[in-house]
This record gives structure tokens, C-alpha cells and sequence, in this order.
């Protein structure tokens, strides 16, 4: 099975807001995910220029092709998780 | 302790970014709407209602927009007419931390408690340990007496099954001086006089209820609304602390209004070479021992709190003093406003006349989302001044000693120790190495454990923040080089 990528916003309102915490998966990811999963630096994904429906609403992740908003490391970790359980990981 | 990120804290980063908004919407007419807006009706309340949520959010607004919660005098009072307040104010409020108390949940006193694994076992070392015959049987399960408890931990230690836990008091706990205390309610209270302001309760305090009067407003204002030169002092643990390189931090802090940027160390340079001609003189008048002094938490806490290890702290200044008095010289009449991760810096500055203002990375980093300012998106700026390998390693964990250590390097022997993190434990080590000596002749103590990367300002991850201040490092050159 492919990897599933994850691509942590690192525009600057996505990383003051908490995308700076995310980055823990780089370090000590949860052991069961570690070796499914491929980081994917990136720079601002313009998810915030978008004003009317996603303002206000980083960190913005994402897990695959699945964008989550508002993101934490526990919301992720999920979201990686699912992503992996229904096998749906295009190949980059 | 490493205190990772959470709602609290969260939480706190996007009030000043709502606060920095409301300042450019409308200079803060409409920021009576934060608290909704941060608490939306159709989301699930934090506390006991939103209401309380929200009134605690308040409390938290006020002290981004540089009040204390603790002077409240009208309830009524808008956080319009606050804000309307702080850009009235020409000086910055005095630094202080301080406990909302209609926030602080008045956790009980720290106890030992027996919990539902003890099995009322035969042995019973809890009861056979306990000094103070604070343990009976009850209904088969020990039970301590709160009475004649003095929370020694004894059956904690010995309890075969792990059954006896102890619960306290987060802020407390991490608070290294005891500066914060219960009142007859069960709220906590800091007292002004002897807290170090590290930052540590603020940290800790799991129901947000601690909070320190921002200066991001007046600095706002400053870069916003007056013609006043107003320049950066970069604090070295900045590398790392934003995405992009540090040329772009520069080209950003230009862009949002800042006249000028500097590099906090090259007042950390300065700082090397002093503190390693001080400690060369001083090893050959025979003294044992030598400490540093840039962590303004630790020199506090010195000069208050450990008596016996004050007479060995070094008189070399620290590197926000050495930058400041370049800037001051180069840019007269200029306005110096510190950028950095600590809290205890701004105690510092209410001390030194050359700084006017002093940010945490997270009120800048705050500042720039809410002027929509994309640091990887700025044109790269550079230092003019450029710092040497030396000032850029202050930010880790003794990197303070090494860089002092290698100036020094074979005029004196130097046995080096470091104090990581100003816990109680090593406060308690401090006044046994003032008193009674230790081996090493020179004691590098910072209060955050880590070093400044993990400051209550920061933004990054401390393992994050580490790697690319010791990239930063690797490409400084080396002092004793320096033409």
C-alpha cells in the first residue's frame, strides 16, 4: 500500500494558529501510523484566501486528498487513521 | 516540564489574533463581538455555559489589550472602551501575571488519595510507612486521614499496586518560587513581589485562567499609526520560529512597519566576551564559582529567592541590554521594542531604559496574521549587522556556557555545569551549590527546560526550533576569529 501523504500548511496564519504543533508527527508519530505515513513539506496552500467559507478556519492539513480544517494533532492522527482503514491512498 | 500544546494556550494565540484584527477593522468599535465570535452559540461549551466561556474570554481580550483582570473596576466596562484605552496609553503597563479568578477552578489543595486499586492487601506498607498514622482500613481500603496528612508521599512510594496517586495543583506545582497561593475560596493569587514571572503557572493552568498584560496593541499602534522609527530586536531563538528563512522574518517585520531589525545576538556576542573576561578575572582571584545571568527569570529568582548562589552571579549584562544600547545609539529618539520568547523579559526591560516594549514570538506572529503578511511570501531583508556562531547558540541549552567556554579557552580551566530548567528541585540544588560549593566553576542555569526554544512565546516545536538554531549556528563564524 502506498504512503498516505500529509501536507501541513506552513503559511504563516496556519503555523501561529497551531500548525507548528502538527509537526510532532515528524518526530514521535503515533507507532501504528509511522511507517504509512509521508510528509510532504509545503508552503501556504491558499486555503485561507478563500474568505467567504474558510476564513479563520486553519490550521488546514491535508491527509491524502481529505482537507481538515481547524486542525489539531488529535484530529489528524484520526484522519490519517480513517484514511488508511478504507485504503483509499492515491499514489503522489 | 514540557508543556505541549492545548486549548488553553490554543486558544490564547487566536484571542491576540482577533484583538490585532479588531485593531485594524475598526481599532477595536466592534471588539465586544470576540467573545461570540470565539464562542458561537451552536458550539459546545468549554466550562460550565457558554456564557461563562464567554465572560472568561472577556477577562482574556483585557489582558491582550494590556489590562490586568485583576484591576477591574466596572464590570460593565466594554472591551471597546478598553481598547479605545490602550491606544491612549503612551507607556506600557507594568509587566505582570495574573489569575482570572472567575476562571481559576479552585482545584483542591494538593493531596495523596487512595484510589479503587488498593486491595486492602496484608502486607499494608501504606499504613506501616505512614509517619503520621494517617492511614486506617476502611471497609477494606485504606483511607488517609486529610487531618494528619502532610502530604510526604510515603504510601504513594510504597503502595504495591500503585493504588495511592497524588492530585495537585498544576500552577503550584510548576510554579519554581511558590509565589502562587490559595485564598480562603480556593482561588489561587500570585504575589507580585515574589514571583519571577516565568511564566510557568500560565502555562500549566489547564482552565486558562492565567494570563499577562500584552504590549502588542501599543506596539500597533506604534508601527501603525505614528511616524516614529520603531526597530526589531530579534531575540536568537527567532530561527526556527516562523516558516521560511530568517531573511524572510526580517523582509516580513520591515513589511508590517518595523524601521529596522536587529539580531539580539549580537548583544550576545557582546555578552560572551564580557562574561568570559569576568570569569577569567575572577578564577584568578581565587573565586569557586560563577553562574550566568541573561535568563531574567533565573536572576530574579536569584536576587529574591536563593541568597546563597547571589554573590556568584555574573555582572555581565544581557544581550537585549548590549542591543539595546546599540540601538539606542545608532537610532536616537528611536523606539526599541524586544521580540522574543520569554516572559520574564519584559520584568527585565521595566529596568533597562534603552527598551521600550518587549513581544513574544506568538504576539508577533499574531500581529503578522492579523496584517495578512505571508513571511514566505516577503522579500528576504538581511541583517546588517551580522552575529558570530558564538551569540546564535544562547537560545539551547547550554549553549550559553559553550559559547562562553570557548572564549576563554585555555586562560582559565572551566568545569562546566548546567541548571536545565528552574524547577523547585534545582532551586533547592542552587542554594546547596551557594553554600556549600560543587565541582564545577561555572553554572550555566536557564528556567526553561530546553533553553529559550521553549519559552512560554514560542510558536515552534522546541525539537523543531533546536535543529534549525543549531543549522543557524553552524553557519556563524567563530568569535575568536572575529576581525
Amino acid at each position: 500500500m502506498d504512503k498516505v501523504t500529509v501536507k501541513i500548511c506552513s503559511g504563516t496564519s496556519c503555523f501561529v494558529m497551531g500548525a507548528a504543533q502538527i509537526q510532532a508527527l515528524e518526530f514521535t508519530p503515533p507507532a501504528d501510523i509511522a511507517d504509512k505515513i509521508e510528509l510532504v513539506e509545503v508552503r501556504c496552500m491558499n486555503f485561507c484566501k478563500d474568505i467567504k467559507t474558510k476564513y479563520n478556519r486553519g490550521p488546514f492539513v491535508m491527509v491524502g486528498d481529505e482537507l481538515v480544517e481547524e486542525a489539531t494533532y488529535e484530529k489528524v492522527v484520526a484522519k490519517i487513521r480513517d484514511v488508511i482503514k478504507a485504503g483509499e491512498c492515491p499514489a503522489e | 516540564m514540557l508543556i505541549p500544546k492545548n486549548n488553553a494556550n490554543q486558544m490564547r494565540t487566536r484571542i491576540l489574533i482577533k484583538i490585532a484584527e479588531s485593531y485594524f477593522a475598526d481599532k477595536f468599535k466592534n471588539a465586544d463581538r470576540i467573545p461570540l465570535e470565539l464562542r458561537p452559540k451552536e458550539q459546545q461549551p468549554s466550562r460550565c455555559c457558554i456564557y461563562k466561556d464567554r465572560a472568561v474570554l472577556k477577562y482574556r481580550c483585557m489582558s491582550s489589550l494590556g489590562f490586568s483582570p485583576e484591576e477591574e473596576t466596572d464590570e460593565l466596562k466594554s472591551l471597546a472602551q478598553y481598547g479605545t484605552e490602550a491606544l491612549e496609553r503612551t507607556a506600557p503597563e507594568k509587566a505582570q501575571l495574573c489569575v482570572i479568578d472567575i476562571a481559576c477552578s479552585a482545584c483542591i489543595k494538593a493531596q495523596y488519595m487512595v484510589t479503587n486499586a488498593c486491595r486492602g492487601c496484608f502486607a499494608r506498607p501504606c499504613q506501616m510507612n505512614c509517619p503520621k498514622e494517617a492511614i486506617s482500613f476502611v471497609n477494606g481500603r485504606a483511607h488517609i486521614d486529610p487531618d494528619k496528612c502532610v502530604n510526604c508521599g510515603k504510601c504513594h512510594e510504597v503502595c504495591p499496586y500503585h493504588s495511592i496517586i497524588r492530585i495537585p495543583v498544576p500552577c503550584e506545582e510548576a510554579c519554581p518560587v511558590g509565589a502562587i497561593t490559595k485564598d480562603e475560596f480556593g482561588k489561587e493569587h500570585i504575589n507580585h513581589e515574589t514571583c519571577i514571572s516565568c511564566g510557568k503557572c500560565l502555562q500549566s493552568c489547564p482552565f486558562g485562567a492565567i494570563v499577562e498584560r500584552s504590549q502588542m496593541v501599543d506596539v500597533l499602534k506604534l508601527i501603525n499609526e505614528t511616524d516614529k522609527q520603531v526597530v526589531a530586536m530579534l531575540a536568537p531563538a527567532i530561527v526556527g520560529q516562523f516558516p521560511g528563512d530568517i531573511g524572510n522574518v526580517v523582509g516580513a517585520l520591515k513589511k508590517a512597519g518595523f524601521s529596522d531589525v536587529i539580531e539580539v545576538a549580537v548583544g550576545a556576542d557582546i555578552t560572551t566576551k564580557k562574561e568570559a573576561a569576568e570569569f577569567i578575572e575572577k578564577m584568578e582571584k581565587g573565586e569557586k564559582l560563577m553562574t550566568t545571568s541573561c535568563c531574567p527569570a533565573y536572576f530574579r529568582a536569584a536576587q529574591v529567592h536563593i541568597p546563597e548562589i547571589q554573590p556568584y552571579v555574573s555582572h555581565t549584562k544581557t544581550p537585549m541590554y548590549y542591543t539595546a544600547e546599540l540601538v539606542k545609539k545608532e537610532h536616537p529618539g528611536c523606539v526599541a521594542v524586544f521580540i522574543g520568547p520569554c516572559l520574564a523579559k519584559r520584568a527585565e526591560a521595566e529596568y533597562d531604559p534603552n527598551v521600550d516594549y518587549v513581544l513574544t514570538f506568538e504576539e508577533l506572529g499574531a500581529m503578522l496574521v492579523a496584517a495578512g503578511i505571508n513571511i514566505d511570501e516577503c522579500e528576504p531583508a538581511e541583517f546588517t549587522t551580522m552575529s558570530y556562531a558564538q551569540g546564535r547558540q544562547f537560545p539551547l541549552t547550554g549553549g550559553v556556557s559553550g559559547a562562553v567556554a570557548s572564549l576563554v579557552g585555555d586562560k582559565a580551566e572551566v568545569r562546566a555545569e548546567r541548571i536545565d530548567g528552574l524547577s523547585k528541585e534545582n532551586i533547592k540544588l542552587l542554594k546547596r551549590y551557594g553554600a556549600k560549593g560543587c565541582e564545577s566553576n561555572m553554572l550555566e542555569v536557564m528556567c526553561c527546560e530546553g533553553g529559550c526554544i521553549s519559552g512560554p512565546g514560542c510558536i515552534a516545536l522546541p525539537k523543531k526550533a533546536s535543529r534549525a538554531v543549531e543549522a543557524y549556528v553552524a553557519k556563524g563564524e567563530d568569535l575568536n576569529n572575529e576581525k
